[in-house]
């Protein structure tokens, strides 16, 4: 019940208590009471809960993970291929 | 660097690569371990990613999880159940709560029981409905039936500040909000009515996600420091969790007892103030809340202050609502099964007088909880 969606603010009302936002293509209201009055502008991502804004998401710590996941994969990538250039320099069939 | 794309936010926190680099490197390093470790996860949301996406079978053996208290419904005694029955069963009354509370059964039946039997019992996405509700029924009474952790605390006090604000003269609260500090002290170190021990296998905690979105990661200060458990404050995606799990395992084999954030895209120390001033503004803490299968926790639930009694349904109602507490089933072992002394499978009615269609204790209400789990996926977990 405590799952929350990420989604990006494509409208803000006037008076700065609701806004619109896409999830996925998906467009819905959510309520803007839970955030400090201008905390929120379009572009914006942020984290949906039961109709609410909860909070924003940091774009920068997000995309600070991915690259944090990208390095480790590509270090892996290029452990496999060392050990794949190894088992071929060993392989006794050859 | 490119810019932040929302399906990024989905796809690459979900990806299947990153999921196993993360298991590989857990491997390697759970080698290192001196003993196996025990992970509560608290929180239902990491439950179920752990079982949607299988993976204890990504993990090696000296690593378990341990299935924490799982979501709002489950740790709701029965007796508070029968109060949102009685009061839909009112003939003004109109019960409005959130979907999750539909099937959870208390001593007289469920919600979707009483509905059944006429009740006007409404199921909504979220509080602020209750406003339109109220406004189409002018004759009848909206009471809110509010459940949830902090998570959900401060929208319901956004609707208290509403009806005040607007002078809504028909909505009416009843308030079952619990914090989670508090219960995640009382696994560690109380206890346990049930099986009268103290004991516990808990080392270490995924903190919840979205409850420090809230309250922020602060609320977990006292577990390092003082009782000498890990906390790695963690996302619900399965990278998140998976990260999570490492930053845990690599704690214990660097011999360090930290409170360390995976989420940082969300939780911050500090977290949402404007949601936590809400909270504060309208609710404070009751001594005592029952929780099913654990019972009594200190501190752990909240009430409307006093000054906002007079939008109290267990005030304005309470001629009529039971006070009696009715006790969990004897044989039921969830107090255990939550400390990480006892798997679900040991329990004597498991499976068989409990099932998840016909639950007896709070760890097999919700597909959340442990039992249910064990239940639905059997021995993978
Ligand atoms: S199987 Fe049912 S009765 Fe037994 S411990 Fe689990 S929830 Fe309690």
């Amino acid at each position: 019940m405590c799952l929350s969606i990420p989604s990006k603010v494509i409208k803000v009302s006037e008076d700065q208590t609701m806004c619109t936002v896409d999830t996925l293509g998906v467009q819905r209201d959510a309520n803007l009471m839970m955030m400090e009055e201008g905390d929120v502008q379009v572009g914006d991502y942020v984290l949906l809960h039961i109709g609410f804004v909860m909070n924003k998401i940091d774009e920068k710590e997000a995309l600070a993970s991915i690259e944090t996941y990208k390095e480790i994969l590509e270090a892996m990538d290029e452990e496999e291929r060392r050990r794949a250039i190894i088992d071929d320099d060993n392989c006794e069939k050859r | 660097m490119s810019d932040l794309e929302l399906k990024n936010l989905y796809d690459d926190f979900r990806d299947g690569k990153t999921i196993k680099a993360y298991a590989k490197i857990i491997n390697e390093n759970a080698k290192k371990l001196k003993k196996p470790i025990n992970i509560m996860e608290v929180c239902g949301g990491h439950t179920h990613t752990i079982m949607k996406y299988g993976l204890p079978q990504l993990l090696p053996n000296n690593i378990n999880f341990i299935h924490g208290p799982g979501c709002p419904v489950c740790i709701m005694p029965k007796e508070r159940i029968d109060h949102a029955y009685v009061l839909a069963m009112q003939e003004d009354v109109i019960l409005v709560t959130l979907g999750d509370m539909i099937k959870v059964p208390g001593s007289n039946g469920s919600l979707q029981d009483a509905r059944a039997k006429g009740a006007d019992v409404r199921f909504v996405y979220s509080p602020m409905e209750c406003l339109k509700i109220a406004s189409e029924n002018p004759t009848k009474k909206v009471v809110f039936f509010a459940i949830g952790f902090e998570t959900t605390t401060p929208m319901t006090a956004v609707l208290v500040e509403q009806v005040i604000k607007q002078k809504v003269p028909n909505i009416l609260f009843h308030i079952n909000h619990v914090t989670v500090p508090e219960v995640m002290v009382e696994l560690i170190d109380s206890r346990d009515e049930h099986v009268d021990s103290y004991n516990n296998r808990i080392d270490a905690f995924l903190g919840p996600s979205h409850v420090s979105v809230i309250a922020g990661s602060k609320i977990y200060e006292k577990f390092p420091k003082e009782y000498g458990r890990p906390v790695v404050v963690t996302g619900f995606e399965p990278v998140d969790m998976m990260q999570g799990i490492s930053m845990i395992v690599e704690q214990f084999v660097d011999e360090r007892c930290e409170l360390e954030i995976q989420y940082k895209r969300v939780v911050s120390r500090e977290g949402n103030l404007k949601a936590q001033a809400l909270i504060d503004r309208y609710f404070e803490k009751v001594s005592l809340f029952r929780w099913r299968g654990l019972g009594n926790v200190p501190n752990s639930g909240l009430k409307l202050r006093d000054e906002f009694s007079e939008y109290n349904a267990e005030i304005v109602y309470k001629d009529v609502l039971p006070i009696a507490e009715i006790e969990d089933h004897k044989l039921c072992i969830c107090g255990d099964i939550l400390r990480g002394m006892a798997k679900p499978q040991e329990c004597t009615i498991f499976g068989t007088a409990c099932k998840p269609t016909s639950p007896i204790g709070s760890c097999m209400v919700s597909s959340e909880g442990a039992c249910s789990a064990y239940y639905k996926y059997g021995n993978i977990l």
